[in-house]
């Protein structure tokens, strides 16, 4: 589907040139302009992530880190890492161990330097009453639980965020496709492409994509200067935005921020294709199951129980 | 020729009587507060409407859902004409393919509304962007729409040059655009129910009755609000409008009223008797769900407006009586805007995907914004109905009004 505009080699040249023209033409049109207007008029003409040649791409990295580090007051590095070959990530999380508390959303926040204000949340945590009869009953569970303390007797938790399907409703959408599913799995967004129509996110099962609506805020001392141009680089107004599984972790051969923040272990990542990874180990070992099957989505996002039968029937 | 054409062009849309003069000035003004609400829009985001992450589509794809309906109705008024060769509703047709212009470009500026980046549509054009052609539904939405759009321009402004010039149509020339002008028609809202059909992730829009039932309904609202503005046309203008004609459009809209009856009450029986998890946002918005009720009253409005205008309908001499038939005829556009709008778009979202409730309902801002997009569409109707008319009329060129064209 997204293979033919992966041969970027030929016609685009023509392309290239074509819009550089339109670039400089724009930049001369938008005199005096100093440094920021030329990225700005720069960044409108900037084409598609997959039609970059790889001199553009550096290029536009390092204005994009120069523009950065200059609005946030600190070096910040953007990388394009690819993926890695005989790497396809999965992910697995134990319901019977996630108590509920957070502290994933906030890592999520923080890694991805997501917009504080407007709150922007890449996953959720749903709480459900371990009473109700159907686990799935989804109109019962309640995002907005605030007790004193967690997990609450009587209570349980499901973590949701981007499934990484295989089969991606929201891909096949996307008018402009700007956004596609990686060789690893990871599905990202080019956030300078996308358009803002959102059909992405009717079409997506779980509610994993979130658009800003805002302009997005990151206070300039919590800004995360290790950035990825798919991932958690800042976004933009009227863009959407999803879990990539910390794309600028995992190709560096790291845990995303909510596996490692998770205080009782319930959060599990790998590599698919390595028999001796751990994710293999759970799917080879419990037994898994993923959210909504039933569509067809084929997430790689799965969900297990470690520990004795977690819901009372 | 073409400076005098202007000349007069300019003539009509500058004269006409203190009635047309206020009703200018209004839908201006009313345009200009949509655009003053646009820019904020524009500068904060759209973080201004009551759009969220839940319900990540509103007011503006409502009124756009239901627009594709009224454009599409034109088709209503050519079947009758060019296929059937039935001649009282000539003079109608052109007005009908005037409102299928309008209606469609409202389309495209509640889209462009509704779109978080809009000044990124360069990325959509086939070669310097990516047009996601054809596994994207929406770009087959851009594509018939847009078709659609030019037919319509093409075949009025032939039209009228050739009246304007007191030339007779080539028909042979014609005829092909004027018979795919309907499959066209038929396709803008089939595919723009598909935008919605083809999501197995909203259970209540998922369902194959879904285009059936645009149609339907389409074809009933969209020459509803058409029998009113011939009325309205009639009246103020020279243009010649026979009952005959007016009373066919009504015959046409009873039709399509029953079959949108038919297909509800097959859309509910389904969902109601196997009653599985998926009748969340039918209950949602029929009954309310857990306490969380506000679009109730508007279905059932719906409903109850729908109803009440078939029966009128279904009675011949009702429907041969003009108070009776355009009770109707508004009972039908109120009933079907609601339908189309508040109550096919929300509820797709309401429960979401992960079961969350969350109501929506459009802001002051959201109205206002669509209160100015309706005012340019009917701007743009009023501007080229009264140009075609005055053309059509004789009042400029050399019409031959012996000659139904």
């Amino acid at each position: 589907m997204s293979e033919d505009i992966k041969g970027k080699n030929k016609g685009s040249l023509t392309r290239r040139k074509f819009l550089a023209g339109l670039t400089a033409g724009a930049a001369a049109l938008a005199l005096p302009a100093g440094n920021a207007d030329a990225y700005m008029v720069e960044e409108y003409f900037r084409q598609h992530f997959k039609r970059l040649s790889e001199d553009d791409l550096k290029d536009i990295l390092k204005k994009m880190e120069d523009e950065l580090s200059f609005k946030y007051g600190k070096k910040i590095t953007v990388k394009a890492t690819p993926p890695m070959d005989d790497v396809v990530f999965g992910y697995a999380l134990d319901l019977s161990r996630c108590i509920g508390c957070r502290r994933c959303i906030y890592a999520c926040v923080k890694e991805n330097n997501l917009s504080r204000n407007p709150q922007v949340h890449w996953i959720k945590v749903m709480e459900f009453e371990k009473e109700n009869k159907k686990w799935q009953a989804l109109e019962h569970s309640n995002r907005y639980y605030n007790p004193e303390t967690v997990p609450e007797e009587g209570k349980y938790y499901v973590p949701v965020q981007c499934q990484q399907c295989k089969n991606p409703p929201c891909v096949k959408v996307c008018p402009v496709r700007a956004t596609w599913k990686e060789p690893d799995g990871i599905v990202v967004v080019d956030y300078n492409w996308c358009i803002g129509c959102r059909f992405c996110m009717a079409a997506c099962p779980y509610g994993a994509r979130n658009f800003n609506w805002g302009k997005p805020h990151v206070p300039k001392e919590e800004i995360n200067p290790n950035m990825h141009y798919l991932g958690n680089r800042p976004q933009y107004k009227g863009t959407v935005g999803k879990c990539t599984f910390c794309i600028q972790r995992s190709r560096a051969g790291r845990y995303t921020a909510c596996v490692e923040i998770c205080p009782v272990g319930a959060r599990k990542f790998g590599n698919l294709l390595d028999p001796k990874s751990e994710i293999r180990y759970i799917l080879e070992h419990l037994k898994v199951f993923r959210l909504k099957e039933e569509l067809n989505t084929n997430p790689k996002f799965f969900y297990f129980f470690s520990l004795g039968r977690p819901v009372k029937r | 020729m073409l400076i005098d054409a202007i000349n007069g062009i300019i003539r009509t849309i500058t004269t006409g009587s203190r009635a047309y003069k206020l009703w200018v000035g209004v839908l201006l003004l009313l345009a200009a507060i949509g655009i003053s609400f646009v820019v904020k829009q524009a500068s904060e985001g759209l973080i201004v409407t009551n759009m969220r992450n839940q319900v990540s589509w509103g007011w503006y794809i409502a009124n756009f859902t239901f627009l594709v309906g009224v454009a599409a109705a034109a088709v209503v008024l050519v079947i009758p004409y060019y296929v059937y060769k039935y001649k009282p509703i000539g003079n109608i047709v052109l007005i009908g393919e005037v409102m299928a212009v309008a209606a469609v470009s409202m389309c495209l500026m509640f889209i462009l509304l509704d779109m978080g980046s809009p000044e990124r549509f360069w990325h959509l054009l086939p070669g310097i962007g990516i047009f996601n052609f054809p596994q994207s539904i929406l770009t087959w939405d851009v594509v018939v729409l847009n078709l659609y759009l030019f037919l319509n321009l093409f075949l009025v402004i032939y039209a009228l040059a050739r009246i304007y010039a007191g030339k007779p149509y080539k028909t042979g020339f014609i005829w092909p655009f004027i018979i795919f002008s309907i499959p066209a028609a038929i396709s803008i809202h089939t595919v723009t129910a598909f935008l919605y059909a083809g999501l197995p992730s909203r259970p209540f829009w998922n369902a194959a009755i879904l285009a059936p039932r645009f149609i339907a309904s389409a074809f009933s609202s969209g020459p509803a609000f058409m029998l009113i503005i011939f009325q309205i046309i009639r009246k103020r203008t020279k243009l010649e409008i026979t009952d005959e004609s007016l009373f066919k459009v009504a015959e046409l809209i009873t039709w399509a009223m029953a079959f949108n009856l038919f297909f509800l009450i097959a859309e509910i029986y389904k969902e109601v008797y196997s009653a599985t998890d998926h009748i969340a946002a039918l209950n949602y918005l029929y009954y309310g769900l857990q306490g969380h009720d506000q679009l109730v009253p508007w279905i059932w409005t719906a409903v109850i407006f729908n109803s009440i205008a078939f029966l009128i309908l279904l009675i011949p001499t009702l429907r041969r009586s003009f108070i009776p038939l355009n009770v109707a005829c508004v009972l039908i556009f109120i009933g079907v805007y609601i339908e189309k709008g508040i109550g096919l778009v929300f509820p797709g979202f309401i429960p979401g995907t992960l079961g969350e409730i969350y109501e929506y309902f459009p802001n002051s801002l959201e109205l206002w914004i669509s209160v100015g997009v309706w005012s340019i569409g009917l701007l743009i109707f009023t501007l080229f109905a009264k140009v075609a008319i005055a053309i059509k009329t004789g009042e400029i060129g050399h019409a031959n009004p012996a000659e139904e064209h």
